[in-house]
This record gives C-alpha cells, sequence and structure tokens, in this order.
C-alpha cells in the first residue's frame, strides 16, 4: 500500500517534459541534420528577404552564392575572411576547452594589430622591411600574450572573473589604439592612412595566399597540440575539473597561464596581419568583433579546430553572401541582413543542441503501465 | 524552304540590328551602372543623407534598380577597395564612396581601374593626386551651420533675453558635441558659433568630442555632460542621435546636423543635399564628360539645406533666416569674417592652412583674403573639404 503510494507521488512530480542526453549520433546524421536545419533556415531567410522588397526568393539564392563566389577576387577574400575567422577561432579555442571564458578576442587582436600598427609608424622606411616584418611579428605576439595572460594570472591567484575581466580589457584596448590614432594623426581626423612599409609581400603573386595557408597551418598545429601532447591532455583535465587535475599533480594555475599566453599569442597574430597583410592601418573597429563572432565556430565545431575550418566558412559564406543580397535587394538597412543571419545561426545552434539532446515527454498513465510491464517492473 | 526561311531571319535580325544603331545615333548618352558605398545603414543620419539623395539622383536621371546599387557597411580599410574593384569587375562606370576614411582605399581602386569613375564625399586628395579618374565632392555646410545658428540665437533670445533682448553670460553658454578635433568639425561648430554670436554677442561654447564619427552612446552621454556644465543649449557633428535623444530627455533645444529628428526640442538642422552632385556626376559619366576635381556645394546651388523649422524654433526666425541666407548667397556677407572674431585677442589677417593634404599635416596655403573692403577666411575655395582649423576665443574645447 505504501509502496503504492510513493509510487503515485513519483508519477506526479515527474516533470511534463524534460530534457536527456543522447547517445552520440552517427556522423552521417549528424551531417545531413545540419544540411536540413541550414537549408530549411535560408528558405525562410530567401522568404522574409522577398518580402521586404521587389524580388523573388529565388534571387536570394543565386545572390547569395554569387555574392561568395562570383569572381575569383570573391572567391580569394571568402578565403581570406575565412582564414583570419579560423585564427580567432584557433586562438580561443584551447581556452574554451580550458572552460576559461575568454571574450576578450577583440582585445587581444586589437592590442596585437596596435603593436604591428606601432613598429610600422615607427621603424618604417628606417630599417628595411626584412627586418621590419620579424620586429612587428614579434611585437604583435608578446601584445597579444600580455592581453591573454592579465586575466589568467588574476584568475589563477585570485580567482577573479575571466568574462568580465577579458571583456573590460577590450575596451581599453579600444581606448589605446583611439588614443594613439589621435597622437599620430595630427590634423584630428581619427583616420589613419595606410602606411607603406611593413606591408607582407605577395606569395606567388597572391596578396591573400600568405594568410589563408598561415592560419589554416595554425588550425592544424592546435589540432595536434590539442589532441596528442601533454599540454593539451592538461588543458582538458583542467577544463573539467580542476579538482582532478590538483589530484593527479597538474599545476592547475600554471596550465591556466601558459594555455592564455598562447591564446593571447595567437590572437596577437590575427591583429599580425590584420595590420601587415591586409590593412596596413588601424581604426578601434579592426578586429571587427571577431573575437565574438568566432565563439560560435568554436562552438558550433564542439572544439575541434579541423572541424573549425568548416564553421569559419560556413559564417564567413552567410555574410559575405548576404553583402550582395544585401545589395541587390536594395537593403539600406542592416537590420534586415542581421534577422537572415541571426535566423541561420538560431537554426544551426538549435539543431545542434537537439543533436546533444532529446526532449522527454511524461507518459500518460496506461502508456507508462505498458511501458513499465514491457521493462518487466511490478 | 530552309533557305527562304533563314534569309528571311537574317534580313529581320539585320533590320532591327540597323533600327536599333540608327535609335542610338541621336542620343550619345549611354547606359551606365553606379554604385554607392556607404560606411553605416540608414540607421545613420549621416549615410541615411546619402543613400536618400543617391536614389532620387539615380530616378531623376532614369536609373532604374538595376542601374545602381547601393551598398551599406563597408567599413574604412581594405574592405572599401575589395568592394570598389569589386564594383568596377562588375561593369560598373561610376563608384562613390561617402565616408572620409575610404579615400586611400578608393584612390587605390583608382589606379588600377582608369575607366572606372571613382568619386568621394569629404576627402582632401583629388587636387594633388592627378588622376583622371578619382574626384572629391564637399559643400559649404558652414553657410547651413551659420544660418542655424542664427535660429539658436534666437532661440536663446527668446528664452533668456530680457527687455532688451540681451542674455546674460550665465544662459548665454551653449555646447557642441564634436566628432573628432579635425578641420571638419572646427570649421563646422565656428560657422554655428559665429551665427549664434551674430545674434547673442556674448555668447560661449563648450566643445565636447566623442573621438568617433558614429557613437550613440558617447554622443548621448557628451551632451548629457554639456548640460550639466550650464550649457543651455545643445548642436552637434556627429552622426547618431545621442544628442538629440539627450536634449529630448533634458528639455534643452537642439539644433540637429543631416536632417530633422522629430524630437519636441528640435530647433533647426542643416544638412548638405547630395541631389545636386549625384545629378551632375550621373551627367557627366552619361555623356563622357570629366567631372572636375573639386566639386563645392553652396547654398546657391542648392547643395546646403536648411531644414523646415522645428517645435522649438523661437518667433520670427524664418524672416530672420530668410534675410540672412540672402546676403550670405550675394556675397555681402562672409561667414569667417576676420572682423567679427579674433584669435588669441587678436583679428587675422594671414593664416597658412593645410590644403594640399600630403601627409606631413605641414600647412603651406595663405587663405585669408580681403574682398570689397571685407577680410575673411576663405572656407572650402582651395579644396572643397573644409581646412578652418583655427580654435577662436570665445569657445572652449574639453579634451
Amino acid at each position: 500500500m505504501e509502496k503504492q503510494q510513493t509510487k503515485q507521488e513519483q508519477i506526479k512530480k515527474e516533470p511534463w517534459l524534460r530534457i536527456v542526453k543522447r547517445d552520440a549520433l552517427p556522423v552521417k546524421k549528424v551531417i545531413l541534420i545540419y544540411a536540413i536545419a541550414i537549408v530549411a533556415s535560408l528558405l525562410v531567410s530567401s522568404i522574409i528577404c522577398s518580402l521586404f522588397s521587389s524580388k523573388n526568393p529565388l534571387a536570394f539564392f543565386t545572390s547569395l552564392f554569387t555574392g561568395a563566389f562570383g569572381s575569383s577576387r570573391r572567391i580569394w577574400l571568402l578565403l581570406q575572411d575565412t582564414a583570419l575567422l579560423l585564427g580567432v577561432a584557433v586562438a580561443l579555442v584551447p581556452a574554451f576547452k580550458m572552460k576559461f571564458w575568454n571574450l576578450g578576442g577583440n582585445g587581444q587582436i586589437l592590442v596585437g594589430c596596435l603593436a604591428a600598427i606601432f613598429c610600422m609608424f615607427y621603424l618604417g622606411g628606417k630599417i628595411p622591411d626584412a627586418l621590419l616584418i620579424p620586429i612587428m611579428t614579434v611585437a604583435s605576439i608578446i601584445a597579444g600574450a600580455v592581453w591573454g595572460v592579465l586575466p589568467a594570472i588574476f584568475k589563477a591567484y585570485f580567482g577573479t572573473n575571466e568574462s568580465l575581466f577579458t571583456l573590460m580589457l577590450n575596451y581599453i584596448a579600444a581606448g589605446l589604439v583611439a588614443m594613439f590614432i589621435t597622437i599620430w594623426v595630427k590634423s584630428g581626423s581619427g583616420i589613419l592612412e595606410p602606411l607603406k612599409y611593413g606591408n607582407f609581400p605577395k606569395l606567388f603573386g597572391s596578396k591573400y595566399l600568405l594568410t589563408v595557408l598561415v592560419f589554416l597551418t595554425l588550425a592544424v598545429l592546435m589540432y595536434v597540440y590539442l589532441k596528442y601532447t601533454k599540454h593539451g591532455y592538461e588543458i582538458s583535465v583542467v577544463g573539467d575539473s580542476p579538482n582532478t587535475a590538483k589530484y593527479i599533480g597538474i599545476d592547475v594555475k600554471r596550465v591556466i597561464i601558459r594555455t592564455m599566453i598562447i591564446s593571447g599569442a595567437l590572437s596577437g597574430i590575427v591583429g599580425l596581419f590584420l595590420a601587415g597583410g591586409i590593412h596596413h592601418t588601424i581604426s578601434t573597429a579592426s578586429a571587427n568583433n571577431m573575437g565574438f563572432t568566432a565563439i560560435m565556430a568554436t562552438w558550433l565545431a564542439s572544439f575541434n579546430p579541423l572541424v573549425m575550418i568548416g564553421t569559419c566558412f560556413f559564417i564567413i559564406f552567410i555574410s559575405r553572401g548576404m553583402v550582395e543580397v544585401r545589395g541587390n535587394f536594395g537593403f539600406t538597412n542592416d537590420s534586415i541582413a542581421n534577422i537572415v543571419i541571426g535566423l541561420v545561426y538560431f537554426c544551426v545552434i538549435a539543431c545542434s543542441f537537439f543533436i546533444t539532446y532529446r526532449v522527454v515527454f511524461r507518459k500518460s498513465g496506461a502508456k507508462r503501465k505498458k511501458t513499465d510491464k514491457a521493462k518487466g517492473v511490478d | 524552304m530552309f533557305k527562304k526561311i533563314l534569309c528571311m531571319v537574317l534580313a529581320v535580325v539585320m533590320l532591327v540590328g540597323v533600327t536599333f544603331m540608327l535609335g542610338s545615333c541621336g542620343n550619345d548618352k549611354k547606359d551606365i551602372k553606379a554604385a554607392l558605398i556607404c560606411l553605416h545603414g540608414d540607421s545613420s543620419t549621416y549615410d541615411k543623407n546619402f543613400i536618400d539623395a543617391f536614389k532620387q539622383a539615380c530616378a531623376n536621371k532614369g536609373l532604374t534598380e538595376e542601374n545602381y546599387t547601393i551598398i551599406t557597411g563597408i567599413p574604412e580599410g581594405t574592405e572599401c577597395y575589395d568592394k570598389a574593384a569589386d564594383f568596377a569587375d562588375n561593369g560598373y562606370d561610376v563608384v562613390f564612396a561617402d565616408s572620409f576614411g575610404h579615400e586611400s582605399y578608393l584612390i587605390k581602386a583608382a589606379k588600377e581601374f582608369e575607366n572606372v569613375q571613382f568619386c568621394h564625399a569629404t576627402g582632401t586628395k583629388a587636387h594633388t593626386e592627378g588622376l583622371e579618374n578619382y574626384q572629391n565632392a564637399f559643400a559649404s555646410i558652414y553657410q547651413g551651420r551659420y544660418l542655424a545658428g542664427v535660429a539658436a540665437g534666437l532661440k536663446l533670445v527668446e528664452l533668456y533675453g530680457d527687455a532688451n533682448g540681451k542674455v546674460s553670460d550665465e544662459n548665454a553658454k551653449i555646447g557642441y558635441v564634436g566628432a573628432w578635433p579635425y578641420a571638419e568639425v572646427v570649421s563646422g561648430y565656428t560657422s554655428f558659433y559665429l551665427g549664434v554670436k551674430s545674434v547673442v554677442e556674448n555668447v560661449t561654447m563648450e566643445v565636447r568630442y566623442t573621438n568617433s564619427w558614429y557613437n550613440e552612446a558617447a554622443e548621448k552621454t557628451t551632451a548629457e555632460a554639456l548640460i550639466d556644465a550650464g550649457c543651455k543649449l545643445i548642436s552637434q557633428h556627429a552622426d547618431s542621435m545621442g544628442a538629440p535623444t539627450a536634449c529630448e530627455n533634458a528639455g534643452v533645444p537642439n539644433v540637429a546636423y543631416n536632417g530633422e529628428t522629430g524630437k519636441n526640442t528640435f530647433v533647426i538642422a542643416s544638412r548638405i543635399d547630395w541631389v545636386p552632385y549625384f545629378e551632375y556626376m550621373l551627367d557627366c559619366v552619361m555623356n563622357g564628360k570629366d567631372i572636375v576635381d573639386d566639386w563645392t556645394g553652396t547654398l546657391a546651388n542648392g547643395a546646403v539645406k536648411i531644414t523646415a523649422l522645428g517645435k522649438a524654433a523661437a518667433e520670427g526666425t524664418q524672416a530672420k533666416l530668410d534675410e540672412v541666407s540672402a546676403k550670405l548667397q550675394n556675397g555681402s556677407l562672409k561667414v569667417f569674417d576676420c572682423s567679427t572674431f579674433t584669435v588669441g585677442g587678436e583679428h587675422l589677417t594671414e593664416y597658412l592652412a593645410d590644403v594640399d593634404d600630403a601627409g606631413d599635416f605641414v600647412p603651406e596655403t595663405n587663405v585669408i583674403k580681403t574682398e570689397n573692403g571685407v577680410t575673411f577666411f576663405d572656407e572650402s575655395a582651395f579644396r572643397s573639404a573644409p581646412y578652418f582649423d583655427i580654435r577662436i576665443d570665445g569657445i572652449t574645447e574639453v579634451k
């Protein structure tokens, strides 16, 4: 009698729906689910876009693809932007794997860029580029590493919140850039003219290739570092459980600081390429928010640097394609493009949720009895 | 039979071809494609001003949506070159960019694509760069700002003037939110100040910078700081609704830029109407004519405009503005008349400005002129972009 009562209580207490972790789905199925989500979100987007203009939904797809792949210039830019975003994602991934929420990508990129521009501004023309470029590289790496290690030291020794700390450093970095621009640009326009010296050389006649190759290589190296080295193992143990790490003799503070030096330095390299390889100038917006966009690239790739190549490519494909859609559809308001990009991301993130988890509804009384019987309970 | 049909088809094709050729003979205008590159979308009042004008000019010149493209959100970096080159790749005949920082990237594209025209607002380099396909354009917006200043002065008198129309020193303090301490901004706020001063002799002005051309939050907090510092009226040279919003919240009259704000505290705004330039630019490209290196819009040619008066404008403002505007147009009144302001207590007799922007920031051109007995700073005459960068008495910059 008592037993029955508790059982009924249990049934009452069981929530109407709950979320249960799924067993791993086969890769083929996962890819298929993602593909369906993307296509569905793009279909909805195309309808939304055509509602706000005189064009038909089909024009959305042609614009999207021609915008990304329409000419060799566009393909190269697609690859270059993918490589840059990949560079930031590669920088963030070791920190995230350690569950150190580095939201300071923008600031770390910006100080790296600033350090390189600083060298270009003061040393350009005075020493040969062959010497200047290595100096810029070292300066960018150090600047990025310093910006990364500051919050790590405070986290390791004083337990400060790294998200807020890194976020605040973004503003300080932007402030530093604005300060140097006011010093350098005497007319007060706030626009630093592109600098002539310290520009990266073309590789096989292409100004894009170097960027693409460097960040692809870094992605592969990061994959190896995280998967096959002792450091990589330490990072994942610290991420999963700092206490376990302590117990098995890992110096947690050391790992946090070391990893953030690497993370910051890699962001600094992205800044270096923005300065020396692409813009040859700097503004407070030079990081182009990649520090935040890359967070999504790492999460969607489940922190796998090789998969990140794909997620970064996808993100850049959508954003570059949307530029063309905006132009062709006559959208002079950024909101519609942002709605579409947000919608696509939303679908992709939602489906990544449903790949990892499933929703279970409470079974009705009769059904429950049946399944219980089948299971041989009672 | 087959040959017969072929002959007939060929004959028809040739006939149609000849008709088209003859038809196009009398008309040497060609079908062109035009593009506009904007830094921000139409949520920025600055860019919206270009977007609206570009659409209207294209419509006036018979270009359909298929013939023109507006692309927004292009940063002041290599992205501008990439986009300009992309337009050139796709057969566009003329590309216009709207932001100061776009200039060097547009020049880079102009050097690469000699058959495409590149035009740029607010830039400084066209007259020294020597490229046939790269031009600058701006307007004597200082005339519009001066008029807006007159309206602001009348508002101060309405609010705080005594029986003789005098305003106490404490109440004759106004504020200005500037973007960067750059000649374009200095020229703008000085002309605005001189406009107010023509009505309220003892006016003083405090200028604070946001160090950004577009930062809504910073513009709002800067305007609030100015109001807290005792400024009784606010104007701005910044591109968002930040300052107008701060003024509306505090009930302080606001003189805007680029267009009406729709607020209750809105007095008047000056703006550049780009339609005259865009029409001129499109005409030149259609007819294969050269565009001038530096095009300067004025009150007279319709490029400098003031908006309709807002709810907060004082009574009798319109009549006064009409009078001043007529004088500015016939040249009997100069905005930067050296007798109306002092620099370090002295009236200017000579001033070198950095007109040729070689990147050295070294001034080289004497810009003070005397005509009909009036000595004045000749703004926007040696190039279209402003070069008045003098800090005059009565205005304090807070950095």
